[in-house]
């Protein structure tokens, strides 16, 4: 524990404040007769639950991350009959067709993340710092564009770019009076894999983007202006390389995004008849099962992810020229003149790209017998819901288990990351760095690796929590837990100790003022940590994949069962139903004041 | 101890004799309104399936009309992927599933060597069932037969251009024209591989995988493919979603190759711990009634073994077609071979 006189935040030191508690227990006795209340609290409040709560804690996260990791390394490491071996591993080097899938995911992950950039820089500058009208609305579709499940985003553009059935290409024939052999798309090749990838995963890059744009101090971009710089020379010489590390930061991210997808290669990629690493190791999944050589496979998954996030905190962590003095002043705007109609085209055909016409195209294959058909009045049908809200008997299963996992997993993920960032934020007890470190670490885990761990090491029969829902929950809260932590920790840092402290030195123990006084703070960051939690749930493929059973069917493995048989019409009916239910549940998340510890609070 | 010592002496007895051990079939049993009321106090079955979703949810309709109260949950994916489904489910101690039916045959050669199957015939398969379609144990019979086959769009595709053999998908000028499925997740083409692979060599394989064919898994999507207008011909692909799709007024045709045309066996059982063992009785003992053989063959377009099945007069029948059979035991030990060889031609 640091000293007081070395800490910046002298108000984690429990000796200081036990000190000052003791001052002030006169006021205190006063207090506590005044409110009935009170007295109750004091007598409950003497133990501070900090010291077990984190112990607890760290036992629950190094099973979470440890456990699974543990059974992956044995296995790859060991042969059938259970002696160490590195066959396995040898096997990554001399199969083609593993060392094939690799190179794939590694240049498909790699175009990604130089297209999210590409794509997402220049809207995020409009966005941020342009007078271009509708910038709210933009930021808010583009968020709507992460809500969309990568796999059905895949399968809409599947629907929509297939070289001879796909909407735009029948479009394009009929506009121009060509014969079938013409196509202007093809989505079954490596190009539209990297292009349908890259529409689901640029909003990453624009978030930091635009945030990063939002905290470019004006001065220095007024100081360029003085010094007789044009707005083209000071965007190019100040404010872009202010935000250069925000870039790469958020290719690299867009580049972990793809390189561990699951869902979107498996729809796109094996029709064109190519496999990348993740489909790979799902084929290793075949009965009999190659456990040994899936384990090893996941190793390089692994490996690279933990490289990249590596370099993105060394970038992040590079502060040469981020802003870290907050704004000063507003943000200039540059006016875009008439240039703004270029800028509304660009923006107009992201938001088609990535929403409109994915939407667009479930909602007429849902609404018709045939995905070729030309959509009129006659053809419009509501077979399609019928067969999928009456006749398929998986489908009410599916949407109650998608909900009850996204609500426990988006509840208790925050519940968590709430306690490990508050620990964490306010050194509350020695080595809770410790504990952000394992909350932070599930990121670098692939959610196909996680799968394999999770199957591996609660399949067997000391646990047999395989063909339950706690299996998927473990998994969800593992994958989620990082991203809500994120989240929350960062929201801690913009909330000021003061009023904690005041409610420390009244008695309160710390779990009761993180309950009191500082969750009701953090609400909209709670909110969104929610939420954020919530659609990642929603959209998990890649470990589900591996962990259902018909008990535990989720909507998300149902649509992945359906494309595998062609059944186009049933998928955009459940995709539709499950964008209405995320939709549904992120808006009352964020309407509803109780949500989020929002109600007010007499004692508070 | 000796108690012991005997145990082991005939679990040993057991794992020797392997399929000698079996004690012949069980006697055929009746659907008795006894086993109606406890099949409905468990109110539902739970039915892993490889045949289409659609007509197998029209199965599950059909029973639950005539069952008031017993729910028929379907749960269908390929072959391959319900094999490991149940595979992982059962080494796991996981006890979903009341009936399994797959069109891979060789599956069933290792439920019934893992003792993950219920011995149960029902009367209509033991009066009416050819033996070669049943199990001398009675662990499992032929619910179905599906045929794979070449197809077309009419309508894209004239008749004279239209592939005759499966050699005549080697020719050039269908290159880019072709849609196929996987037999790593289809048992009907993992079958017809195999058969294939037999009849014309892996050389035909490795010519067909240069052909720029669109991979997809089902042998079910293939048709459906056609029918979207994707592609014009069906490398492979089930004859019965071709009927499906013929009898929605889709312009599709299936051609029966003069080489011979793949036939796999689509079994059912009960497996060994079925969660409504009742249930799955009088479900196992309806799928093979005259009414349901009739309703797969009607709108499912499926091939019954069943001889008191009507075929649709429109539909080439059985009897006409040359048929390549696969014993299904070959199969099994050509898999692995089959999926290393078709991941080298095809990619995946």
């Amino acid at each position: 524990m640091s000293s007081p006189a070395t800490s910046p935040y002298p108000w984690a030191d429990r000796r200081l404040i036990r000190r000052r508690r003791i001052k002030l227990r006169g006021d205190q006795v006063t207090i506590a007769a005044l409110s009935p209340d009170t007295a109750n609290r004091r007598h409950l409040g003497r133990f501070d639950l900090s010291t077990p709560l984190f112990v607890l804690l760290a036992v629950v996260l190094c099973v979470l991350v440890l456990l699974p990791l543990f059974w992956l390394g044995y296995y790859a490491l060991t042969n059938k009959a259970g002696s160490p071996t590195l066959a396995n591993l040898a096997r990554l080097f001399t199969d083609a067709t593993i060392r094939r899938a690799f190179l794939i995911s590694l240049g498909m992950a790699g175009c990604v993340g130089v297209f999210s950039c590409l794509v997402a820089t220049p809207l995020a500058w409009l966005v941020a710092r342009t007078d271009m009208p509708g910038q709210r609305l933009v930021r808010s579709l583009v968020t709507a564009s992460f809500v969309t499940p990568p796999f059905l985003g895949a399968i809409a553009w599947a629907m929509l770019a297939a070289p001879n059935s796909g909407i735009l290409n029948n479009i394009y024939r009929w506009a121009f009076g060509l014969d079938q052999s013409q196509a202007l798309f093809n989505i079954y090749t490596f190009t539209g894999l990297v292009f349908a990838v890259t529409c689901y995963s640029f909003p990453f890059v624009f978030t930091l983007v635009a945030n990063a744009f939002d905290k470019v101090p004006s001065d220095l971009e007024e100081a360029s202006a003085i010094l007789g710089g044009k707005p083209g020379t000071t965007l190019r010489r100040v404010t872009l390389p202010m935000v250069l590390p925000a870039m790469l930061a958020g290719s690299l991210v867009a580049i972990v995004q793809a390189f561990t997808m699951f869902g979107s290669p498996a729809i796109l990629a094996l029709p064109a008849g190519f496999h990348v690493l993740t489909t790979k190791i799902w084929s290793f999944f075949q009965f009999p099962p190659r456990l040994d050589l899936a384990a090893a496979s996941a190793v390089p998954l692994l490996v690279v992810t933990m490289l990249l996030l590596w370099g993105q905190r060394w970038l992040l962590g590079r502060r040469g020229y981020t802003v870290l003095g907050g704004k000063s002043g507003t943000p200039r705007r540059v006016k875009l003149g008439n240039w703004k109609w270029l800028a509304g085209a660009y923006v107009l055909f992201i938001l088609c790209v990535t929403i409109l016409f994915p939407y667009l195209a479930l909602l007429k294959v849902a609404l018709t017998h045939n995905i070729s058909e030309p959509l009129s009045w006659s053809s419009l049908t509501l077979h399609n819901f019928n067969f999928v809200l009456f006749e398929f008997s998986s489908t009410r299963l599916a949407i109650w288990n998608t909900l009850i996992l996204g609500l426990a997993t988006a509840t208790i993920a925050t519940g968590i990351a709430l306690v490990v960032s508050y620990l964490v934020a306010r050194r509350a007890v020695p080595g809770a760095s410790l504990l952000g470190m394992l909350a932070t670490a599930p990121i670098a885990i692939p959610g196909i690796v996680l799968g394999v761990g999770l199957f591996l090491a609660y399949a067997n029969p000391t646990f047999g929590l395989y063909g339950t829902l706690w299996i998927l929950l473990i998994a969800f809260l593992t994958i989620e837990l990082p991203a809500g932590y994120q989240q929350l920790s960062s929201a801690f840092h913009g909330v000021h100790p003061e009023l904690e402290e005041a409610s420390r030195i009244l008695g309160a123990t710390r779990l009761k003022t993180l309950w009191q006084i500082t969750a009701p703070l953090l609400r909209t960051s709670l909110i969104a940590a929610w939420c954020f939690v919530f659609i990642g749930t929603i959209r998990e493929l890649s470990a589900t994949v591996l962990l259902t059973t018909a008990q535990t069917k989720l909507v998300s493995v149902i649509i992945y069962d359906l494309n595998e048989s062609g059944d186009y019409g049933a998928i955009s009916v459940l995709g539709i139903l499950l964008l209405v239910v995320s939709f549904t549940v992120v808006f009352i998340a964020n309407k509803v004041p109780v949500l989020g510890g929002a109600a007010p609070r007499s004692g508070s | 101890m000796s108690n012991k010592k005997v145990a082991a002496g005939a679990f040993l007895a057991a794992l020797a004799w392997g399929q000698l051990a079996w004690a012949g079939p069980p006697e055929p049993y009746k659907v008795t309104d006894d086993l109606v009321a406890a099949a409905t106090k468990e109110a539902s079955v739970v039915y892993y399936t490889s045949t289409d979703v659609q007509v197998a949810e029209k199965l599950g309709a059909a029973f639950e009309a005539h069952y008031p109260g017993i729910k028929v949950q379907v749960e269908r994916a390929g072959s391959e992927r319900v094999f490991q489904r149940i595979g992982q489910e059962y080494s796991s101690g996981i006890h979903n599933a009341d009936i399994i039916e797959t069109s891979d045959a060789s599956h069933f050669l290792t439920f019934k060597e893992q003792n993950w199957l219920t011995p149960a015939v029902p009367e209509d398969v033991a009066k009416m069932w050819p033996e070669k379609d049943r199990d001398p144990d009675g662990f499992y019979a032929a619910f179905r037969a599906t045929l794979t086959v070449i197809a077309y769009r009419t309508d894209l595709v004239k008749e004279g251009d239209a592939p005759k053999t499966w050699t005549d998908l080697l020719d050039p000028k269908y290159k880019g024209k072709l849609v196929k499925s996987h037999p790593g997740y289809s048992g009907n083409v993992m079958t017809a591989t195999y058969a294939l692979s037999q009849l014309l060599g892996w050389d035909y394989f490795e010519k067909l995988g240069k052909q720029g064919v669109m991979q997809v898994q089902s042998s079910t999507e293939p048709p459906k493919v056609l029918a979207q207008g994707e592609r014009p011909i069906q490398a492979d692909g089930n004859e019965y979603n071709v009927f499906i799709l013929q009898d929605k007024g889709v312009p599709i045709k299936a051609v029966y190759p003069a080489e011979g045309t793949s036939i796999a066996y689509g079994n059912a059982a009960i497996l060994a711990y079925a969660p409504h063992p009742n249930a799955a009785k009088l479900f196992y003992s309806f799928m093979f009634s005259q009414e349901a053989q009739q309703l797969n063959d009607d709108f499912g377009g499926l091939r019954s073994v069943r001889p008191d099945v009507k075929e649709k007069s429109n539909r080439t029948p059985l009897s006409q077609i040359k048929l390549l059979d696969s014993d299904p035991s070959n199969v099994r030990d050509a898999v692995e071979e089959i999926k290393q060889k078709y991941e080298e031609y095809f990619g995946t």
